[in-house]
């Protein structure tokens, strides 16, 4: 198979809404893929991703809604009409049929001649490296290799759009990574809008292009993964997507500029927001220093006095806990053989910077 | 092991060696001793075992071909649709399995035979008869409305293994419709619809009861059952009829597992299984319930008929009985009660005797290294490949010359016999049922009892059989139920009246057009004691499902072996 034949499309989603009896599934979902994009959805289990990606698919109950492939609304077409090729979770290999069998089978439906068939299907399974297991039923392979095979039964068909349900969810950790490499690989090369499920932030970061982050059926947030991460726009978010420090309390307008009172006392300064009143703030561990008090390095940064209360040693990072009164904040100090750790219940200043700190609804 | 060398001198002694026993006779000269086929070449030669031999088969094909057209559609409509009757459904699965062919048989006669109810309507109405009993037909008709839910049951499970995905992908590469159902659907669910055929082929192809009751005599099982009883236990035939029999029935269980092997498609993964289902239109589902009703009438018919003959005094040449009375409940009371008391007797032994047999060949292949330990399964299952006319007669050639010491009188004849019988034959079902109810036990419980000073006996007695409890109780329920309506291999083994069981008597009264309606009386009996048992082992098994749910015992990720 040659790239050129592949005749991708973005999807763009309007306004879709679904549920199950009484129970939203979807609410007002809006979404523009772009055409060749990689993108995720992401969210805890339960959120909607994998229905959403079903009803891009025309599975499961029918959506309100508009669905567009390229220029063509297809929310009213039958599963077999939609040309959005899927692989499914459990790969869903047909056990009766052997690996050629089962890479033709959407050829053979499309009536296509037995030649055009061979072909294609033997371009395909070079793609994924695996010809010689061509006669082979889907029991006898690994779990690796029948993934590969679902990813070659669907993009055989040349769909305008890739889904992938969970796509690395049956694999064990270490095949994960390289699958990982080489579905994206794959993509790549096809320049094949896809969008993948995954309830796994590491997964949609180190693969997707952009990603939506998905909570009780309402999308939460949209971007690059590096840009959700600093970013977030709620606390769901900072929350899912990494560890992140809450505080909350009021956020106040001063000559000097805007700063924020936490409800132990704690007061920051932070970059200019138009928001005020009530507020949460998210820091990420990394994002904050740890310091001996009266230590005045970094004297223009934010400021906060407390004791150190736990300590997790987590390899390339230590991770301590510090008692600031009400509150808990967790700093990420690099771990550098021979340094020796804080003890429990030593006094500390905590620097918070303020360009790491993000005010959220 | 002990114990282990007793279960296996007990399966060798009762089964094992009755059933080469008659395998050698087969092949025996009768006169000179020497291994010879002569006794084949002879059956083959006599045109009335040739036309036996043809019968059973043709009626064993063609009950496997109505059951389908019985279970097919069932089977459809509850994995397919969102169909209201599925509960209906699953009851038509089990009220047939609740009486034996052979006790409806004649109920059957009286409906559908020539002068039967319903001909008698037709006749009137439309001046024609259909002849549903006739000869063979009759016996068809009442075994493919007995064995059809072996077909249902094996299909349902069949099409509700598949996963979803499945389907859903065949659609998402452009498959639907009938296509789909040809090249996904139909070969997935393959399978399971031939082992449940095989299933009934068998056990139809053994049938002692029915033809016997159906005065249907040019079969295999009736041929053997008559020269054994009217010639003697010397007559070659019978021991010709049981090879073919044990023959046919390896055939069908390799068969069976052939179908299944590597394709064991149990494909459902998380994610939930099924097929797609639809919901119907009105028209559509009026459809079908019109045939689960028109099914359900049939497959009730047997039943009301047996009802009807139970209460009814005269009852020929009528679509219903003249009158009604108790009278045939109090004459099987009051001058047959030993049938019922040798029943529960008998029964109540095997069953005693399975589950002990049971659980022990479970913990020994599933918590022992015992060196050929699994053939202590195997051996105890093989009992599922020996019809029972040919355990009866392989007992009858065996132990005819055992004499049991202090009662003086030969094992063959002694009432033990039919209780070891029982036991043999309804033991792979109570193995199954123990099996399943120890693998659901974690080995850590029993290790943990160990590790706080439990001895292995202390720890099978306290932790173990408390366990497997709902297991072992619906194997005890199952066994007693079936044993307490075998026929086939007890009717060879009943040396006196007073010795007899249910099944029997009902087949004694049966013969008599004047002990018909005490025989129903007695079926009716028969009928209440399976059903009631069949009810207890299901609620037993649901139960203890539910409980296994809530509070789950094996441990998640840990293989129990």
């Amino acid at each position: 198979m040659t790239e050129h034949k592949l005749q991708s499309t973005g999807v763009k989603i309007e306004n879709l809404n679904l549920s199950f009896g009484d129970t939203h599934v979807l609410r007002g979902v809006n979404l523009d893929i772009h055409n060749g994009e990689f993108f995720a959805f992401l969210g805890p289990s339960g959120s909607g991703k994998s229905t959403l990606l079903r009803a891009i698919a025309g599975f499961g109950p029918k959506p309100k809604g508009r669905i567009l492939i390229g220029s063509e609304d297809i929310a009213n077409l039958p599963p077999w009409k939609r040309d959005v090729g899927m692989v499914f979770q459990s790969y869903a290999l047909w056990p009766h049929m052997s690996v050629r069998k089962n890479v033709a089978f959407g050829l053979e439906e499309r009536r296509l001649p037995k030649s055009e068939i061979n072909e294609r299907v033997d371009n395909a399974l070079d793609l994924i490296g695996l010809k010689h297991l061509a006669e082979r039923k889907p029991a006898a392979l690994s779990g690796g290799q029948q993934q590969r095979i679902a990813l070659a039964r669907t993009i055989v068909v040349e769909p305008k759009v890739l889904l992938l349900d969970e796509p690395l969810s049956n694999l064990d950790a270490n095949l994960r990574v390289q699958m990982r490499r080489e579905i994206l690989e794959l993509q790549r090369k096809l320049k094949l809008t896809t969008i993948f499920v995954t309830h796994d932030q590491e997964e949609a970061n180190t693969t997707a292009d952009r990603m939506a982050v998905l909570d009780q059926g309402i999308i939460q947030q949209v971007g690059e993964p590096m840009k959700l991460y600093d970013n977030p726009t709620n606390l769901f978010v900072a929350k899912f997507l990494g560890t992140a420090n809450i505080l909350e309390g009021e956020i106040e307008a001063h000559a000097d500029g805007v700063r924020f009172r936490s409800n132990n006392g704690a007061s920051l300064a932070l970059n200019a927001v138009h928001q005020q009143g009530r507020g949460s703030i998210v820091f990420r561990p990394q994002n904050v220093e740890i310091v001996k008090p009266g230590n005045h390095e970094g004297a223009d940064h934010n400021r906060i006095a407390g004791s150190v209360c736990h300590m997790e040693f987590l390899g390339s990072v230590i991770r301590y806990g510090v008692d600031i009164g009400n509150d808990v904040v967790l700093i990420d100090h690099p771990h550098k053989q021979g340094e020796s750790t804080l003890a429990l219940s030593s006094k500390v200043d905590l620097l918070v910077d303020r360009d790491g700190i993000q005010v959220v609804a | 092991m002990a114990a282990g060398l007793l279960i296996a001198l007990f399966l060798l002694l009762f089964l094992g060696i009755p059933v080469v026993k008659v395998i050698f006779v087969a092949f025996q000269d009768p006169n000179s001793g020497q291994l010879t086929i002569i006794n084949f070449v002879d059956f083959f030669r006599n045109s009335l075992f040739r036309e036996s031999f043809v019968n059973s088969f043709y009626v064993a094909t063609m009950s496997v071909v109505l059951a389908s057209i019985l279970a097919i559609p069932l089977a459809y409509f509850t994995t397919r649709f969102n169909f209201g009757g599925a509960v209906l459904i699953q009851t038509l699965g089990i009220i047939p399995l609740i009486m034996p062919p052979f006790v409806g048989a004649v109920a059957m006669q009286l409906l559908f035979g020539a002068n039967g109810s319903v001909n008698l309507l037709l006749d009137e109405h439309f001046g024609f008869t259909i002849p549903f009993m006739e000869g063979l037909n009759g016996v068809i008709f009442v075994e493919s409305i007995h064995y059809f839910p072996f077909i249902l049951i094996n299909l349902s499970a069949a099409l509700n293994n598949i996963d979803r995905a499945m389907e859903e992908s065949a659609q998402n590469l452009g498959s639907s419709g009938l296509r789909l159902f040809r090249r996904i659907v139909f070969p997935l669910a393959l399978p399971g619809f031939v082992a449940g055929a095989a299933l009934v082929f068998i056990k139809v192809f053994d049938d002692l009861g029915t033809p016997l009751l159906l005065n249907v005599n040019n079969m295999l099982a009736p041929q053997a059952y008559l020269r054994i009883s009217s010639i003697g236990i010397s007559d070659p035939t019978g021991y010709v009829i049981s090879v073919i029999l044990v023959g046919f029935s390896l055939l069908a269980l390799w068969v069976s597992l052939l179908s299944m092997r590597g394709k064991d498609y149990a494909t459902v993964q998380k994610g939930g299984g099924g097929l797609m289902r639809r919901d119907l239109k009105r028209w559509e589902k009026l459809g079908c319930y019109a045939v689960v009703i028109f099914i359900l009438v049939l497959v009730l018919s047997p039943h009301i008929g047996l009802l009807l003959l139970s209460f009814g005094t005269i009852w020929s040449f009528a679509v219903l009985p003249d009158a009604f009375t108790l009278d045939h409940y109090y004459t099987v009371i009051s001058t047959s009660s030993q049938y019922i008391t040798n029943t529960l007797l008998y029964a109540g032994l095997a069953a005693l005797f399975d589950v002990i047999l049971a659980t022990a060949i479970g913990y020994i292949v599933w918590r022992t290294k015992l060196v050929g330990r699994k053939w202590l399964d195997y051996g105890a299952t093989a009992a599922l490949a020996v019809p029972g006319v040919v355990l009866g007669i392989g007992y009858l050639r065996t132990f005819h010359s055992v004499n049991v010491p202090i009662i003086d009188e030969p094992l063959a004849s002694w009432w033990i016999i039919i209780v070891l019988a029982m036991t043999i034959r309804r033991l792979p079902y109570a193995l199954r049922a123990c099996i399943a109810a120890i693998q659901q036990v974690s080995v850590m419980l029993e290790e943990a009892a160990e590790n706080l000073g439990a001895t292995k006996r202390r720890t099978v007695w306290r932790i173990l059989v408390p366990l497997m409890s709902g297991g072992i109780l619906a194997g005890f329920v199952t066994s007693f139920a079936t044993a307490s309506v075998e026929l086939s291999a007890t009717i060879m083994l009943v040396a006196r009246e007073s010795d007899a069981p249910l099944a029997y008597g009902i087949y004694e009264f049966m013969q008599s057009a004047a002990g018909r309606g005490p025989g129903a009386a007695l079926g009716v009996i028969a009928v209440l004691f399976v059903g009631i048992g069949t009810y207890i082992s299901h609620t037993m098994i649901e139960r203890t499902k539910r409980s296994r749910e809530t509070k789950p015992i094996v441990a998640e990720g840990v293989p129990v072996k």
